[in-house]
């Protein structure tokens, strides 16, 4: 078991109510896509599942331990375990490239090499594999304020990569990249997922991409769950549900509607779309 | 029907707040300038101005005999040690203390986590520590060290790092708090210690500011030490103290040189490290 959430709710402090009643559990080693309309709760729901926000109501389990019962120590040693691609990579402008992938192995490094690596990185090679996965190689010393967005996003991506944590949380990690590279990049976070058996959750906003990458969707709204199924047995009808356009277009990359055309309109127990990098 | 009556005008709705707080300002302000005896008025006066003119007149042309420039030089090379090493004291001191009280770095904010009650109790000691190093003037630390010591630039330094190490926490403190915090807390959430984050997450965009303020802070104690050499902790203020006395114009005109030139020092070294850290 990588995660389990029980009735999990959230009240943000001022009183707005952010998560209500969530049920959602993951084995170890599986891909979830979370969709839903802006405002849904994508991002606290990520943010309870990463040890970063507690519930207000309800249990979470997390890599095996409920982190709100741990000491400070052990809740370090979790969180470090746990990797999380930030929808804006929090990355200062002022660092070079790879700092800002070595920084993904902080949780492990003590403080000394932490500080070495500032002077002279502590694991160059590492860095550079790791934004080779994402093309990005040739940018390794480059200072972060010299990247263009979606080259910050990608190199956000880059340090989970190197961090190589068993849970994989990413937050609309592909925004800023255009649909050929947010292709490339969620294939490389799903890669990763593949190769060390991490569990791999990921809020996204192209509903194409989410069918052709992760074999189990949960929609989200307002807040609350509503449809969590394998990525076969979701239907346009649902979609349409859930981001309440009934009619309208469904958010895919590029704005393109023949993406979803290999949907099915409602459904059926046909055989399930072939999706390459799926198991 | 009334349902399509005139929609009511709109209005800034921080208007009446903004003006409170304006009225409450000057309020509160005016008794202040009177208790302050401030009129600045008296400055159009002629009378004043004669004998301040006549004050001056006295401090040219500036002292440069050799033997006087000699006593400049060792003054001026004490002065710049008692500063140098009051601030690497003070940064010592306040540089933990920063760290341990700043919100950015704060582990148990995230969740909240465990203990969070006690740490927050922790950092409010830490900055009542703080409150009270920097709520001494360095000069009242400085008469009660020369007691200590005996006379001499010990007993000034020690003042300077008691003093400025609690200014130093408090602004680096903010200074951390009001940079972009995303950065160390996205690693804080990732289980990185405090001090990495620090390194990684906060330092590269706060160093600017940080270090300009360090340099700032050691120019303040180079005046601050001549303050102290008054009461008998050497350097140029010693030196000052005998002119003054002995009302050799001519010398405290010297050491006023001395002092700018230790200013645009002190802003070339600041600039040159900001630009080093851009």
């Amino acid at each position: 078991m990588s995660f389990r959430l029980d009735a999990a709710g959230l009240v943000h402090p001022n009183g707005q109510r952010a998560l209500r009643r969530i049920a959602l559990a993951a084995a170890a080693g599986e891909r979830l896509a979370i969709v839903g309309p802006s405002g849904a709760g994508k991002t606290t729901l990520l943010r309870l599942l990463g040890a970063a926000l507690r519930p207000t109501e309800g249990r979470v389990e997390v890599l095996g331990a409920n982190p709100w019962q741990l000491g400070a120590g052990e809740l370090k040693r979790l969180r470090a375990r746990i990797g999380v691609v930030h929808q804006a990579p929090p990355i200062p402008p002022r660092l070079r490239v790879v700092t800002a992938v070595l920084a993904g192995r902080l949780g492990q490094w003590s403080a000394a090499k932490a500080l070495a690596s500032l002077l002279y990185p502590a694991d160059l090679s590492g860095a550079r594999d790791a934004l080779a996965r994402l093309d990005l190689a040739d940018r390794l010393f480059d200072r972060c304020d010299r990247l263009s967005g979606g080259q910050l996003q990608r190199v956000g991506i880059a340090r989970v990569l190197y961090q190589a944590p068993a849970l994989m949380l990413a937050d609309e990690p592909v925004s800023a990249l255009d649909p050929t590279l947010a292709d490339a990049a969620v294939g490389a976070l799903v890669a990763q997922s593949e190769a060390s058996g991490a569990t791999l959750v990921a809020s996204l906003h192209a509903v194409d991409l989410a069918l052709k990458w992760f074999p189990r969707l949960v929609g989200l709204r307002g807040g609350e769950v509503v449809f969590d199924l394998p990525a076969a047995e979701v239907t346009t009808a649902l979609l349409h549900e859930l981001y309440a356009v009934e009619g309208a277009v469904l958010p895919t990359q590029g704005n393109d509607p023949a993406a979803l055309d290999r949907l099915r309109p409602v459904a059926s127990k046909v055989v399930p779309l072939n999706r390459p990098g799926c198991r | 029907m009334s349902a399509l009556a005139a929609p009511a005008p709109l209005r800034d709705p921080q208007a009446r707040s903004r003006a409170t707080a304006l009225v409450a300002a000057v309020i509160v302000l005016w008794p202040l300038a009177l208790l302050a005896e401030f009129r600045p008025w008296a400055l159009f006066a002629a009378e004043p101005w004669r004998v301040m003119g006549g004050f001056l007149a006295g401090f040219w042309p500036p002292a440069h005999g050799p033997e006087f420039l000699g006593l400049l030089l060792t003054a001026t090379l004490e002065t710049l040690a008692i500063a140098t090493a009051g601030i690497a004291l003070a940064f010592a001191l306040g540089a933990p203390l920063a760290m341990a009280t700043t919100q950015a770095l704060s582990v148990s904010r995230l969740g909240p986590g465990p203990g969070r009650a006690w740490r927050e109790a922790l950092r409010w000691a830490l900055r009542l520590v703080q409150t009270v190093l920097r709520g001494v003037p360095e000069l009242v630390w400085a008469l009660v060290f020369v007691r200590v010591l005996g006379l001499g630039p010990a007993a000034a330094v020690l003042a300077l790092a008691l003093t400025y190490g609690g200014m130093l926490a408090k602004v680096y403190a903010e200074i951390l708090e009001s940079s972009d915090t995303r950065p160390a807390r996205a690693l804080l959430e990732a289980g990185s210690g405090r001090l990495a984050a620090l390194g990684h997450g906060l330092l590269p965009g706060a160093a600017q500011e940080l270090v300009s303020y360090t340099v700032y802070r050691w120019e303040c104690a180079v005046r601050a030490s001549v303050v102290m050499g008054f009461v008998g902790a050497g350097g140029l203020g010693q030196l000052m103290d005998q002119s003054m006395k002995m009302l050799n114009g001519g010398e405290a005109s010297s050491i006023l040189l001395v002092f700018l030139a230790l200013v645009l020092l002190a802003d070339a070294v600041s600039a040159a490290l900001r630009k080093l850290l851009a």
